[in-house]
């Protein structure tokens, strides 16, 4: 083990580690421990300069109850989910069947389709801006949810593509080999044999587009304008406009906003992280 | 695609084995094509014409590329890109070192580690509203910081000299914590024996940290230097919303700059934000390119 546990150190060590490590994730965490203290902050707080003080009282319930009151928070979160949910099934489920192509069979052009699809995931996506909203435009899917999950679908295919056929390869192919040899159709292959293995990589992959769809900012600003399909990572930004100075409710705009995916990581940590670190331990 | 029946064996049955790969990668590449393959193209076409998004498309060849060549905004974006991709690369070394701090078995190490990647889960929405806060001259705790040590008032994210240092601090707090978690899967995975051998020669602190573990670590680093090179070129959220490229365009990045100029209040010069789009795509084609080569020998040794 890299550092040298810390067992073996002197006891002065040891007790020193133990005070620094919670004073580190403080100071490693302010700006959010900011901005949730000024989520309960009182509205007279502010007026008064108590930023980044103690709180004098506990407002938490009346910031967080004008912030769904005054603003379409509640619709913008809605929205998020209209386009995170669909996203996460189609992403997935494509790449179920791209990563199972090009794991388990050898054909001409295997190789060139992987890497199109990992080439395709680093991409900016200024280069596609232009034709994509001109297409969503054509499509009468400008401004509507739809339209923000097609293209997720079929940007997240690419990431989703390559985790999928790493996960298929790592999978005992002897038990496809002997499936043909009985028979087995490679459809019922895939869905008897293969899919029931996947869960976990379905696991982790779901949680990951769940979290990088639904912080999407950009592709929010592009395709949708108006207040009935807009995401809540934008619904944010032109919250934030409008209220000028009421960092109270900025800030509780900001925390509702991150909780899903806040929510989705702490339930599902094992997979998230399994899913973003992988090929980080192997070559 | 059951088994089709007839008395000799189908079409379907003698080729079922070619055929496969292409049915099962019909709908995912087909959305690929679509969404992300011909768009590249479209976008370079668009790119030597003049065009507002809605009328004729003008054809004047390099004329778009002519025009960047003279706009001081594309420089300061070129410049604002490389310090970017230079500063974002600390996120590489911050994370190993926090991932080495938290590298123990302590009790409530691994809540330690969850809230240490936090700032990760976050959206950038967030982060930049956090961090534009954080600065806000007068009240903001970094602004009051500055002003207890050097005893005057900077705004930096209203002054020409910081803003996009500002800026990119506000991203290599998400990005340090990802390299973290890359890192502490690595150093999980760590061979052991190779450490204590290393241990018994007489090998410690930097030194084994130089010579046997970084070594080990290196699929680790491979993926941080990919999702880090990739980010920091990419960078469009934080710039959006902490500054919109302000102030006087001293903080723009190419990918800010051409959404500005594609779609801004100022009109929709599609065709120029195109030709932007194409210099920003192939800067970041020589990495890919770069990273592709690698993992490609990788496929091959596997």
């Amino acid at each position: 083990m890299f550092p040298t546990p810390i067992e073996k150190a002197s006891p002065f060590v040891q007790t020193a580690y133990k005070v620094v490590l919670p004073i580190a994730l403080i100071l490693w965490l302010l700006p959010l421990i900011g901005v949730a203290m000024t989520s309960v902050r009182p509205a007279s707080d502010l007026a008064a300069g108590n930023y980044f003080g103690i709180p004098s009282g506990f407002d938490g319930i009346q910031n967080y109850t004008a912030v769904f009151r005054d603003s379409p928070i509640g619709l913008y979160i809605l929205n998020s989910f209209k386009v995170t949910i669909p996203t996460v099934i189609g992403a997935v489920a494509l790449s179920c069947l791209t990563g199972f192509a090009l794991a388990v069979y050898k054909f001409k052009g295997n190789l060139v389709l992987f890497f199109l699809f990992v080439a395709g995931n680093f991409i900016p996506f200024q280069i596609l801006m232009v034709p994509v909203r001109d297409m969503t435009l054509r499509a009468g899917l400008y401004d509507t949810t739809l339209g923000l999950v097609l293209f997720h679908v079929a940007f997240q295919t690419g990431f989703c593509t390559l985790f999928m056929r790493n996960f298929i390869k790592g999978l005992p192919f002897a038990l496809i080999e002997s499936a043909r040899v009985e028979g087995v159709s490679e459809w019922r292959i895939f869905r008897y044999i293969v899919l029931p293995l996947m869960r976990p990589a379905i696991a982790a992959l779901s949680v990951l587009v769940f979290t990088f769809v639904w912080n999407d900012y950009f592709w929010a600003t592009v395709l949708v304008q108006g207040q009935h399909a807009m995401p809540v990572t934008a619904g944010l930004y032109s919250l934030n406009g409008q209220w000028v100075a009421a960092w109270h409710l900025v800030s509780a705009g900001s925390i509702v906003a991150a909780l899903p995916p806040v929510a989705m990581f702490f339930l599902m940590q094992r997979h998230f992280i399994a899913g973003l670190t992988l090929g980080a331990t192997k070559g | 695609m059951t088994q089709a029946v007839s008395p000799q064996p189908s079409f379907w049955k003698k080729n079922q084995q070619k055929l496969a790969p292409w049915l099962f990668l019909a709908p995912g590449l087909l959305m690929f094509v679509i969404y992300v393959l011909v768009p590249i193209f479209e976008s370079i076409w668009i790119s030597f014409h003049d065009w507002d998004g809605l009328g004729a498309k003008v054809w004047i060849g390099l004329g778009n590329y002519a025009e960047l060549l003279q706009d001081d905004a594309f420089y300061t974006s070129l410049k604002n890109n490389i310090i970017w991709l230079v500063l974002y690369l600390l996120s590489i070394p911050a994370g190993l070192a926090v991932a080495l701090f938290l590298n123990q078995t302590v009790p409530g190490i691994r809540l330690y580690k969850s809230l240490f990647f936090f700032p990760f889960v976050l959206s950038q929405v967030v982060v930049g509203l956090m961090f534009t806060w954080f600065y806000a001259p007068d009240f903001g705790l970094f602004s009051k910081l500055i002003e207890e040590i050097t005893g005057q008032q900077i705004a930096i994210l209203a002054d020409e000299r910081f803003v996009t240092y500002g800026i990119i601090v506000a991203g290599l707090w998400p990005q340090t914590a990802y390299c973290m978690i890359l890192y502490l899967t690595g150093l999980n995975n760590i061979n052991p024996e190779q450490v204590e051998a290393a241990r018994m020669d007489g090998a410690k602190g930097l030194k084994l940290l130089w010579y046997v573990i970084l070594p080990q670590l290196a699929p680790a680093t491979f993926i941080a230097m990919v999702v880090t090179v990739i980010g920091s070129l990419r960078s469009f959220d934080l710039v959006s919303i902490m500054t919109a490229g302000g102030p006087y365009g001293s903080s723009q990045v190419l990918s800010y700059f051409m959404y500005e100029q594609a779609l801004s209040e100022y009109g929709f010069r599609m065709g120029y934000g195109a030709a932007i789009a194409v210099v920003l795509f192939l800067i970041m084609m020589i990495f890919i390119t770069l990273f592709i080569v690698r993992m490609i020998a990788q496929e091959r040794n596997a």
